[in-house]
């Protein structure tokens, strides 16, 4: 393997409901031996059990068989291989589909592959009753408060199941509830031959997931100096230039907008972090406190020096479970005296709900225009010329919550004058989905891959 | 001492992280950051947030990238999923922070920042 040799990966989803045209453009406007595609989060894994339930065909990202359906000609053209979490809680179903995808296509010799054992929903008492406490990780409390509502349970798999797929030739994987950093991880250790305690390789390549797993937040989104930000209507989403030593750089395609540079990147590797000398990995534990970056053209991050420790003994559970129901509505009130008759609708609502019995396990009250977000920090006008009232509630009563949508529209002939702004009906109760960390020990979980040639 | 606005100095992001936000704060320069360190406690941060942040801040350090992390716990009014909140995921605490004023010595200059020299165009910046 020469030396210089170099893996390009870029990253086209950063969450579920990402930019559907972002990762057809990496496809499309440049060089590329990967393209990785995040979908899941806790939320989406609780709505893909509740599919599977109704449907066991169903239960992975469908978002994903549409991108594949319109560029699986572009990718077999250009020899790109994707790796993405779209499995969900149903990956072997996913990989099933895109078989009959490549085969309506003749894609013949296409191989697709998918990483089993992450979903431990139909496992939990059998993990408990083999002596896996599953205790809150945050606060210790026990799993027991919880069991019966539990909507989703899946552990955060390695990157080396990935990795296996991808050695054994398969051109597109899909995974459950693998890491974010992970479907970058994985294809640098398939490419390089990465061993399982190579710790500051495997940190190098968790970094270099880490920077891109947002997508567009290290090329010029949601970056402090946005009005250096050039490009927006064709922001570029992130490429990788990935070297065996770890060392890489990021960039993105010439053709697109945005900016990347150590500011940019800068901010991203501080994005949802915790203490940075110990973050903690199924593959190993990357101290953040050892990377170096180094503008390198226009455009071009180099990242180097990156450190990692041995890997833990367990696995990190995301378990969501179901906590109550909530419900929200606004209704906009216009000037003169804006903020005096919005305080008059809500002190009125509340009062309304309270004279009919109804009170809630916890309400928001929101003045939109008058400081949402920053409390006390600023100072708001006097004279505002317009404030959207935002109400909200939580309570495990549905049909509480329910009341509370019934009681927003009649202010609007019922309060003050210069009240408007419902639309869309009433707001009607949702699901409130509790998360759950917790810890499982390594042993308890074993991965399957499997890989399958479109005949 | 001179009293700067924290954005002038600094920026920032931030965005769920367990029982709260995290918000990241990565100084322009060496003597930036050494202000930083020194006036940005976490008794500091707390203060500013107010009502906000209802629980403890914790801070680390990251010198090579000049940075500081500081972990703003039960700051979303419920975790992420279950805060009924607008900004449920604490997405706007580094706007938030980044208007904090700074105390600074008198001959201390803040850097030229940024490939344009330009300045926001809302004014405020």
């Amino acid at each position: 393997m020469a030396a210089d040799r170099v893996v390009r990966l870029a990253n086209g989803q950063g969450f579920w409901g990402d930019s559907v045209d972002a990762p057809v453009r990496l496809i499309e406007e440049g060089p590329l031996d990967y393209l990785t595609l995040d979908y899941l989060a806790e939320v989406t894994m609780s709505i893909m059990q509740k599919l599977r339930r109704r449907d066991p065909s169903k239960g992975y990202a469908t978002d994903f068989i549409d991108l594949i359906r319109r560029t699986l000609p572009t990718l077999r053209e250009k020899r790109v291989k994707v790796v993405a979490n779209a499995g969900g809680v149903n990956p072997e179903a996913c990989r099933a589909v895109l078989l009959e995808v490549a085969r309506e296509q003749n894609a013949t010799g296409l191989k697709i592959g998918s990483v089993t054992g992450d979903d431990l929903m139909d496992r939990l008492d059998e993990l408990v009753a083999a002596g896996a406490p599953l205790a809150n990780l945050d606060d210790g409390r026990p799993f027991s408060e919880i069991r019966d509502r539990v909507l989703s349970a899946n552990v955060y798999v390695g990157s080396f199941p990935v990795a296996d797929a991808l050695r054994r030739g398969a051109d597109i994987v899909v995974t459950g509830r693998s890491t974010d950093p992970g479907l970058v991880l994985s294809p640098l250790i398939a490419e390089f031959g990465w061993g399982a305690t190579d710790w500051n390789l495997l940190a190098a390549g968790t970094v270099a997931g880490h920077i891109v797993e947002c997508g567009a937040q290290c090329t010029g989104g949601n970056f402090s100096r946005w009005w250096e930000v050039e490009g927006w209507d064709r922001l570029g989403y992130p490429v990788l230039e990935a070297s065996p030593d770890g060392t890489f750089v990021v960039t993105k395609h010439d053709s697109t907008g945005g900016m990347v540079t150590p500011d940019t990147v800068g901010e991203q590797l501080v994005y949802e972090m915790g203490d940075p000398s110990g973050y903690i990995t199924p593959d190993c534990v990357v101290d953040f406190t050892t990377i170096r970056l180094a503008e390198d053209g226009k455009d071009r991050v180099r990242v180097h020096g990156i450190e990692g420790r041995k890997a833990t003994d367990s696995y990190k559970v995301s378990i969501s479970y179901l906590e109550g129901y909530k419900a929200a509505g606004q209704l906009t009130i216009s000037g003169p005296d804006a903020m005096a008759k919005a305080k008059v609708c809500a002190d009125a609502l509340w009062g309304r709900l309270a004279f009919a019995g109804v009170t809630f396990e916890d309400t928001v009250t929101e003045f939109v225009g008058a400081n949402t977000c920053h409390g006390d920090i600023i100072d708001v006008p006097d004279n505002l010329a317009e404030v959207v009232l935002r109400v909200g509630v939580k309570d495990s009563d549905r049909a509480k919550v329910d009341r509370f949508g019934k009681e927003i529209a009649p202010l609007v002939t019922s309060g003050p004058p210069g009240v408007t702004g419902f639309a869309g009906g009433r707001p009607k109760a949702t699901e409130v989905l509790g998360y759950w960390p917790a810890l499982l020990d390594k042993r308890h979980v074993t991965t399957t891959v499997d890989v399958e040639e479109v005949g | 001492m001179k009293k700067l606005p924290l954005y002038a100095i600094a920026h920032a992001r931030s965005g769920d992280k367990g029982d709260g936000s995290n918000v990241g704060v990565l100084a322009y320069d060496d003597a930036g950051y050494e202000i930083l360190r020194e006036w940005l406690t976490p008794a500091r941060v707390k203060q500013h947030f107010g009502g906000i942040v209802r629980g403890d801040v914790e801070r680390f350090e990251m010198p090579n990238l000049k940075a500081l992390n500081f972990l703003l716990h039960d700051s979303l009014g419920g975790s992420g999923s279950a805060s009924l909140k607008t900004d449920a995921q604490g997405k706007t605490h580094a706007m938030a922070l980044l208007r904090m004023e700074v105390e600074v010595p008198d001959d201390y200059e803040p850097p030229q920042i940024g490939t344009s020299g330009a300045t926001a165009p809302g004014g405020e910046l």
